[in-house]
């Protein structure tokens, strides 16, 4: 066996350590290379470029089309706002992600036992699927003021907002995952008899969850959404009934101000689904 | 020993009707016998894999593993697929491990086992790796010893080694035999490659494509072990190009595909149906 190995090895020895070769490459070379410099510097510098370009052609545009700061605020006085009103933003934006976080995990817990179902049986697929869509073709806006008809003024229709929009596509990504199982191994369970459960939590679900996390990437941002359309139709707190009341008071760089923490609620938020990924399932995007 | 007697496989398809995958096929083979089955695509080569799986049923005709009719999934089978398909989140070792805790047996008693078979393929140092460090070459052997993990009697290979490099391949050719000649199951090993065919077997079994059918069986009396060199061997030659003939005459009629294969001096070739009934095929058990 010494020979034949040689040989191989031999052929693949000299491409080593190139994209090519890296599958012969021990973790520590990979680790190694996945942190070289001019990567790590690409991901920094560059979207702090654009934010910049951002900043500067909005500065540009207030000064070319004489835009009154209540219309369009300069950068500097939407950051003047951001920060004399911390207290404020910091704690509508504390309702607003407890209303995101419960319609989201609302959703994840309904959707994942519904994209079973639908990926373990056809007649409940063609029953449940067209439904599915129906409800997904609803806009969620239009039924907002029915909730509200329906749960009143506090966190409910937030709720149930956040829940609604982040719901179809943890289900049917989730349910794409799940079919996504490898026919081969399907074949190998049979051969040795796995009971269903068995091949289900060792392989159906497992292989699954990259395409549930790509579910959650676009259903956090949908939650976030569905949470401000609540605070807009009627509420006393959050972010979206600050943009409400700033607007309205013609306090346009708070409004900016809250805009600008809803963006970085929606990434921090994001940027927590990432990690969990990378924790959940480090294997994904290898190789 | 595994037989197929007269068995055919029908496929209902939605725009076509009925395609026969394979049709009056007749089949014996020995405990211990290192068979190869090669063809065009379409020929029904893994079908007959997945006949004898029991993972499908024969339309007509039965396959039978030691006398007895397999009526459906068996787990005496080790499958090699085509492609490793070893799952990402599992390191090397608990990749082996995975038929075991399909069966729902321990795992602790089998560890040393998972250890021996990825040291015997060279992989000992890779046990706590995962699928993605690993070249195509060693996830294939990956595969392998998940196929052999629960000591099967029966090993079935589905092209396992056409998708890696000519290299690699006869290299893990090489290793496969060495695995066989101690472990001595049965191997049907199915591929596209005449040289492969001929290096690993001790018979050839030539198919023909729609419907599916043995064009005839080439015995190979190459010795064993086996090594690479002996492709250069005049008798290997002849082996191979024997069989080049029977899978490009898969149309010419019966008489004239037999007459060429007649006229090998170095090795028997013998039509379907004389197949099952002994010979070579019952003297190794």
């Amino acid at each position: 066996m010494d020979v034949p190995r040689a040989t191989e090895d031999a052929v693949r020895g000299p491409v080593t350590g190139t994209s090519t070769g890296d599958a012969a490459e021990t973790p520590d070379q990979a680790r190694e290379r996945g942190f070289s410099l001019p990567a790590d510097l690409g991901r920094w510098t560059a979207p702090l470029v654009s934010a910049i370009l951002i900043v500067v052609l909005w500065q540009l545009l207030i000064v070319v089309a004489r835009l009154q700061p209540f219309v369009l605020p300069p950068p500097m006085t939407v950051w003047t706002a951001f920060q004399g009103n911390i207290t404020a933003l910091v704690a509508n934006a504390w309702v607003t992600l407890l209303e995101t976080l419960a319609g989201f995990f609302l959703s994840i817990a309904i959707a994942v036992p519904l994209a079973i179902l639908i990926s373990t049986s056809a007649p409940l697929r063609n029953g449940i699927y067209p439904f599915l869509l129906l409800g997904q073709s609803v806009p969620k806006q239009a039924i907002a003021p029915l909730l509200l008809l329906w749960l009143g003024y506090g966190d409910g229709p937030k709720v149930v907002l956040a829940f609604l929009t982040a719901f179809f596509p943890i289900v049917v990504n989730t349910a794409i995952g799940l079919q996504m199982t490898p026919p081969e191994m399907l074949d190998l369970g049979r051969l040795l008899s796995a009971s269903r459960w068995r091949l289900f939590a060792k392989v159906t679900f497992p292989a699954a969850m990259p395409y549930f996390f790509a579910g959650l990437k676009v259903a956090i941002s949908l939650a976030i959404v569905g949470a401000v359309i609540g605070e807009f139709i009627g509420a006393d707190r959050g972010l979206g009934q600050m943009i409400v009341v700033a607007t309205a008071n013609a306090q346009t760089p708070l409004a900016f101000a809250a805009i600008l923490m809803l963006s970085f609620l929606g990434i921090a938020l994001f940027g927590l689904i990432c990690l969990a990924e990378r924790i959940i399932c480090p294997w994904y995007n290898k190789g | 020993m595994i037989e197929l007697r007269a068995v055919s496989k029908v496929y209902p398809t939605r725009k076509k009707g009925a395609v026969t995958a394979l049709t009056d096929l007749d089949l014996r083979v020995a405990d211990g016998e290192f068979v190869t089955l090669v063809g065009p695509s379409g020929c029904g080569k893994s079908t007959v894999l997945k006949l004898v799986a029991g993972l499908l049923a024969p339309t007509t005709g039965q396959v039978l593993i030691d006398g007895r009719p397999v009526t459906g999934p068996r787990r005496e089978m080790g499958f090699v697929f085509q492609t490793p398909v070893l799952l990402p989140w599992r390191t090397v070792r608990e990749n082996v491990l995975l038929p075991i805790e399909m069966l729902g047996q321990p795992v602790g008693p089998v560890e040393r086992r998972a250890d021996d078979l990825l040291h015997q393929v060279g992989l000992a140092d890779f046990r706590k790796a995962h699928p993605w460090e690993l070249s195509g070459g060693m996830q294939q052997r990956v595969g392998i010893c998940r196929a052999l993990i629960h000591d099967p009697a029966v090993l079935l290979m589905d092209e396992p080694f056409a998708a890696l490099d000519a290299m690699t391949r006869e290299a893990l050719g090489i290793e496969l035999l060495r695995i066989w000649e101690e472990q001595r199951k049965i191997v049907l090993f199915v591929t596209h490659s005449i040289p492969e065919a001929v290096l690993l077997a001790d018979r050839v079994v030539v198919m023909t494509s729609r419907p599916g059918r043995i064009a005839g069986i080439a015995e190979i009396d190459l010795p064993r072990p086996r090594e690479i060199d002996q492709e250069y061997d005049d008798r290997f030659k002849n082996a191979a190009r024997r069989i080049r003939r029977l899978v490009e005459g898969g149309g010419v009629d019966e008489g004239q595909r037999l007459d060429a294969v007649a006229s090998s001096p170095s090795h028997v070739i013998r039509p379907p149906s004389l197949v099952g009934d002994g010979g070579a095929a019952g003297g190794r058990s």
